[in-house]
This record gives structure tokens, sequence and C-alpha cells, in this order.
């Protein structure tokens, strides 16, 4: 509740680019049908991959995103790669030796396989998050007739998670304040104390934003507040390049398989 | 607001309310507010000040007693205009401004009534203005400050053109010029208004007029001069002035 300082603004990176201005849903749109297109793409296809992969490097320039904020975002798809890298150890098949190692044949094609459109689709996400906000985001799932019960919960998330990290933090500030410093488990009570009463607090916050919504006629089902900003023609054919693009290089590439 | 004014705002008749543990939050509750009137709550923590609240838009039902509004008995048929004549500005805006940005939030009550499109659009950007928040519509609510939060959390009240304004402990963790900004907001407002508050000075310079609610009952309603003035009174019910506070002799 400190003022209007040290709030995360996510993965947004503000900016008045092309990207940035075309609407929400549009993006929402346009990134679902290309890591459609990435996934339906014949792994054997290589020429394809790299098309996609210079399509991502072409959206990132036009959004403005820096190529090396883009790669560390690109972490976040870390456990898969782990997944992946132990496929080929364990798959059966036909087995080839790589640098005294025993690969399986169907394992690396299946690590390819994940890793390849894996990394495109996160990477086709985080320039979504990165030239979109989350409100933006949210209202562009609602244009997309995206079930409202999924939004609200969204939205809800996005509103009220800084405000229980604050609460955390308080309790966290109070606790060190008198010279709180577990080293043993069995010095963990006041934690697991505050976690608890982090609960109760959030539950009795959940009860009151009940009574607030209910005091502005709620009375079960959250309306849509849309501002009429429909995007033109023109904008959906922007958005639409890409993917058909991908689309169209993923078709080529089943005709000649 | 509208032609035909009722000059009777709100009537509480005999209002009673005890909690399911068996505590009477509030006895034999009257009082009548009049079209246009500004008037203070005072009383002390726990005096049933909320409860009451929570009544007059029919959060809690009358069990005992009734609540009139602008003629209008609040009874479950009727919530939905009662919500709209009552607006309650509670005491923390984080729980009152849930939306993702502030013109989803101001937009929510006047949706709920029915209201779309650019009917929509001007109660949110008139809303705003009035509380001095225009330009703030895509702002998510918490990259504001507490100041700005609970400016935005009137207008999302004032954006359903309430009858009667109640506010909860509106100058609670504002700094004094936040304080003094409120003042000067709720002042340009011709909305009947009450206000719950443990800031006396406020209730001073905001209500001519004040209720004092102690232990669930009505104890002095009166002029907020007279009450802040009767040191008897006030020590009664645990209420006190600021030190060094003097109750000016002709505020107005």
């Amino acid at each position: 509740m400190s003022g209007g300082h040290g709030h995360a603004h996510g993965l947004y990176l503000p900016g008045q680019t092309r990207l940035h201005r075309l609407p929400p849903e549009c993006k929402v749109a346009a990134t679902l049908a290309f890591v459609l297109a990435v996934v339906a793409t014949p792994r054997e296809a290589f020429w394809v991959f790299a098309v996609d992969a210079g399509l991502v490097l072409a959206i990132a320039r036009t959004g403005a995103v820096p190529l090396i904020k883009l790669l560390r975002r690109l972490s976040l798809e870390a456990p898969f790669v782990g997944f992946a890298l132990f496929l080929p150890l364990v798959g059966d098949g036909r087995r080839i030796d790589v640098l005294g190692l025993s690969l399986s044949v169907a394992g690396l094609w299946g690590a390819w396989n994940i890793l390849v459109k894996g990394t495109l689709g996160v990477a086709a996400t985080v320039l979504l998050a990165s030239t979109t906000t989350v409100p933006e985001l949210l209202r562009g799932l609602d244009r997309l007739h995206a079930p409202r019960a999924f939004t609200a919960v969204a939205g809800f998330m996005v509103r009220y998670s800084e405000v229980i990290t604050g609460d955390m933090r308080r309790m966290r500030i109070a606790r060190q304040s008198r010279a709180y410093d577990p080293r043993w488990l069995w010095q963990g009570r006041a934690l697991a104390a505050s976690a608890g009463a982090l609960f109760i607090r959030s539950y009795e916050r959940g009860e009151r934003v009940h009574l607030a919504m209910l005091s502005r006629g709620f009375t079960g089902g959250l309306p849509v507040i849309d501002d009429d900003r429909k995007p033109t023609a023109r904008q959906w054919q922007q958005a639409a390049v890409v993917p058909v693009i991908a689309g169209l290089a993923a078709a080529i590439a089943w005709g000649l398989s | 607001m509208s032609g035909d004014v009722d000059p009777v705002a709100l009537e509480v008749r005999g209002l009673g309310f005890a909690y399911p543990d068996g505590h009477h939050a509030l006895r034999n509750v009257s009082f009548t507010v009049a079209t246009g009137e500004r008037v203070a709550v005072l009383g002390p923590n726990g005096a049933g000040k909320t409860t009451l609240v929570l009544h007059l838009n029919g959060i809690h039902r009358a069990r005992v007693g009734e609540v009139v509004v602008g003629g209008l008995r609040v009874q479950k048929d009727q919530l939905r205009e009662i919500r709209r004549r009552v607006g309650i500005v509670f005491q923390d805006p984080d729980d009152q401004l849930f939306m993702p940005t502030v013109r989803d939030d101001v937009a929510f009550g006047p949706a709920n009534l029915g209201l779309q499109g650019p009917e929509l659009d001007d109660r949110v950007s008139e809303a705003l203005a009035a509380v001095g928040m225009q330009g703030c519509e895509d702002r998510p609510p918490h990259h504001l400050s507490f100041g700005q939060r609970r400016r935005v959390a009137i207008a999302t009240v004032l954006a359903m053109h309430p009858e009667i304004l109640v506010l909860d402990e509106p100058t609670s963790n504002l700094d004094p010029a936040a304080r003094r900004e409120l003042s000067g907001i709720l002042d340009s407002l011709s909305v009947t208004t009450l206000v719950i508050t443990h800031d006396l000075p406020f209730a001073l310079e905001m209500c001519p007029r004040s209720l004092v609610l102690d232990a669930g009952t009505v104890v002095a309603d009166g002029a907020t001069r007279d009450i802040l003035a009767d040191s008897e009174l006030m020590a009664a019910h645990r209420l006190e002035l600021p030190y060094g506070y003097i109750v000016p002799s002709r505020a107005w």
C-alpha cells in the first residue's frame, strides 16, 4: 500500500511501435495461429523452422524488443528443455554413438521437435507479452470470447497478486524487525504462522471485495466492459501476415514430404 | 439529482441487529437525513458504525426496524435500485478497486445497472473528472498512490449516480495534502453524504450535523460544533479531539 513505486510491470516493455499499437485481440489471435502453424510443421522440415525463426526475429524488430531480452526471457522454457535433453538417452529403437554416448535416433528427433517448437512458441508469446499490457491482453481475450470466468479470475489474480505480495513483504519486515532469523527447521514456526495469517487475511480481503462488488450491483455475472475500439480490417491483415507465412510454409513442407 | 426530489433522503427507524454470536451491534437506531444534507457518524471502534452502513444498501437485511432510502424500503426485491441509490465507499481502496484498470473499475457499477457504449464512457469520464482523476483511465489501480486510489474509489461510486454517498473512514491513511484535496472534492459534490469517521476536525469541516453512535445506539444527534464542544458527552463515548485542537468559534 506504499504509494506508486516499486511495482512490477511484468514482461511488458513500454513502447509506441506498430506492434504495441496493434489491437490486443489481433495479437492474441495471430500468436495462437502462429504457434499452431509451428506445431503443425513436420519436424524434418528444417527450412520451415528457419523461416519461422526469421519471422520471430522480424516481429521482435518491429516491436523494438532487444534480442538479449528475448533470449533471457526464453529461459522460461528451461524445464521443458531439461525434459527434451533426457529423451535421446532413454528413447528406444536404433541408436547412434555421439561423443561416446549411445543415443536413440527417435529420441533425438523427439528432443529436436520439442526444442524447436517450444522455443518458437515461447518466443512468440514472450513477444506478445512484451508488447501488450496485462489489462490489454485480458481485454483481447474477452473480445475473442474467451470464457468470462477465466478472464475475470486472471484479472483478479493480476490485481491482487501485488496487494498480497505487499502484505507478505510487510510481514517479513515485521518478523525481521523483531530479530527473527531462523536457522533450523524447528525455528520456522513463525514462518508457518505468517503463511496462515496471510491466508486468513487474503480470505477476509476476498470477503470485503465481494461486499464492495455487491454494493455496486454485482449479481453474479461480471459485465463485459468494452470501449468499442474495434480493429480495422487493415489491422487484422497486418496481424495475419506472420501466421499466414508460417502456415503456408508448413503446408508446403507437408506437400513436399 | 433528479427533478422530483424526496425531501427525506434516508430514514432509519428502530433498526436492530445482532450477530449470530449474540452480540448486539445495533439497538433501536433511528434517524433521518434530509436530501442534500451532509452528516457525520462518529463513535468509538466497535460502536456499530460499519454494521449500520451495511444496512443502508441491504448487505445486511434489517431484522428489527427498517431502512427507507428516498421513499423506497430496503428489501430483497429492491436491492438493485437500493444499491444504485446508496453508494458506499469502503475504507480500503484495495477492497473497492478490483478490476485491472481504472476505467473498468469505474465502469463496473454502471455496467451492472445495464449501461453500455458511449453512455457508459460518459459516466466514467464524468465520475473521474469529479474527483480530478481524468487521464488515468488505462492505469492499473495498483500503480496509483494511496490518495489517488481513494479518489478513484469515490469515482467508482459516483459513476452510479447515487442519491446518498456513504464514506467509511475517508481520511484514514491520507497525508494532509490528500486529505485537503478530498475535502475539496466532497465539497464540490451536491449529493447527500454520510461520513463515518474518527477524524473529528474533518467532521466539523465537512458536516454541519453529526450522529454519535456508541454500543449500537444513537447517543447524540445534533450540530457537529455543539457535539464537539460538549466535553462530557465526548469523554463518555471515547471521542477525543487531536492534541491542541480547539473547535473554531465560527467556521462558516
